[in-house]
């Protein structure tokens, strides 16, 4: 079934905080190569069907109404993953 | 008791306090308590319903509504009673007060009833503790009980308490005095500006993390109120925020 990719991300400007206690936990871990670290979201809208361009029209107002808060948020990616992709697949 | 405050007592009784009730609402029930204790009326509300009741203001109580998923608020910003309370809010003059306690001061933010929004506490724990508050503006629909400077102690709950917003809405806030509720001795969760509670322009829409609806009844209040140590629970510091309105709406 043909899926909608949406991200968000924290603003830069805002601190993330569960971003920065990852950040701090990496190096205990032996991770020492990353400067930094920002948690954002991931949704995957499923589609019954043919992704048409309303469709996606429509990822995009529910990715900018719903999905995301542009006070503290920014949507960074509305995609449509290409038939049989193997990303995010469980 | 004189005929005069009997008088008064029956006309605060006549407003009505409507109480939003969403799915994972936790603080409803002291919410309505709190109303009554200051003389009101309370009556519950229903998200999904259409109908205001004809209520004469509306508390949006805290809690975890809809488990706090995708964001504090964001979902319940979409119920049907929130179109009706937005509407209602924004209605120049005779706007309908409105005040969102903890996840009530989320979602009206989802809202758009007020500026701004809450992120996870700088630290990232679950805070639960007496709070001192400063009442900066006691102008608004919500704090005419109080003198600006008074201060109060109520407890603060909750995860999501930081609340962050652009300079610019900052600065607007601060120079419009929106900003109604200040965080004292010690920011609790990183909030820009020890910002605890802010209003709308017109002052009929207030919202504040801190619940003060938790200290209106001494025997189940904080251990301190302003003045200091008070006795076991005792505080009760709260019940200012409550009569507010009702005074406001009888007059």
């Amino acid at each position: 079934m043909p899926r909608i990719v949406v991200d968000v991300m924290p603003k830069p400007e805002i601190l993330d905080p569960q971003g920065k206690a990852i950040a701090g936990a990496l190096p205990r871990l032996g991770f020492t190569g990353f400067s930094g670290v920002r948690q954002g979201k991931r949704f995957e809208l499923t589609v019954d069907g043919e992704v048409t361009e309303e469709l996606l029209e429509q990822a995009r107002t529910a990715a900018a109404t719903l999905l995301s808060n542009p006070v503290i948020e920014d949507v960074t990616r509305v995609e449509v993953l290409p038939e049989g992709s193997a990303e995010g697949e469980q | 008791m004189t005929l005069e405050a009997d008088t008064l007592n029956s006309t605060l009784d006549s407003v009505r306090v409507g109480i939003v009730t969403f799915p994972g609402s936790l603080d409803d029930r002291d919410a309505a308590r709190a109303v009554r204790l200051a003389g009101g009326t309370a009556v519950p509300l229903w998200h999904g319903d259409h109908d205001l009741q004809s209520v004469d203001a509306v508390v949006v109580p805290g809690g975890f509504s809809y488990g706090d998923y995708l964001r504090a608020g964001a979902i319940s910003r979409f119920a049907p009673l929130m179109e009706q309370i937005t509407a209602a809010a924004s209605g120049g003059e005779n706007a309908l007060p409105v005040l969102g306690i903890c996840n009530g001061f989320q979602v009206l933010t989802e809202a758009h009833l007020l500026p701004g929004s809450m992120i996870k506490n700088n630290h990232l724990h679950f805070l639960c503790q007496d709070q001192r508050l400063r009442v900066e503006n006691a102008d608004t629909a919500w704090t005419a009980s109080y003198a600006a400077g008074d201060e109060i102690v109520v407890p603060l709950k909750n995860q999501d308490g930081q609340f962050v917003a652009d300079e610019r809405t900052l600065d607007e806030l601060e120079g419009e005095g929106r900003v109604v509720f200040r965080y004292v001795g010690g920011n609790p969760n990183g909030s820009r500006r020890d910002i605890a509670g802010i209003s709308n322009a017109a002052g009929n829409v207030v919202g504040l993390m801190p619940h003060p609806e938790h200290a209106v009844e001494a025997g189940f209040g904080p251990d301190s109120s302003a003045v200091g140590q008070v006795g076991v629970r005792g505080g009760t510091d709260g019940l200012g925020i409550f009569t507010s309105v009702l005074k406001k709406l009888v007059k």
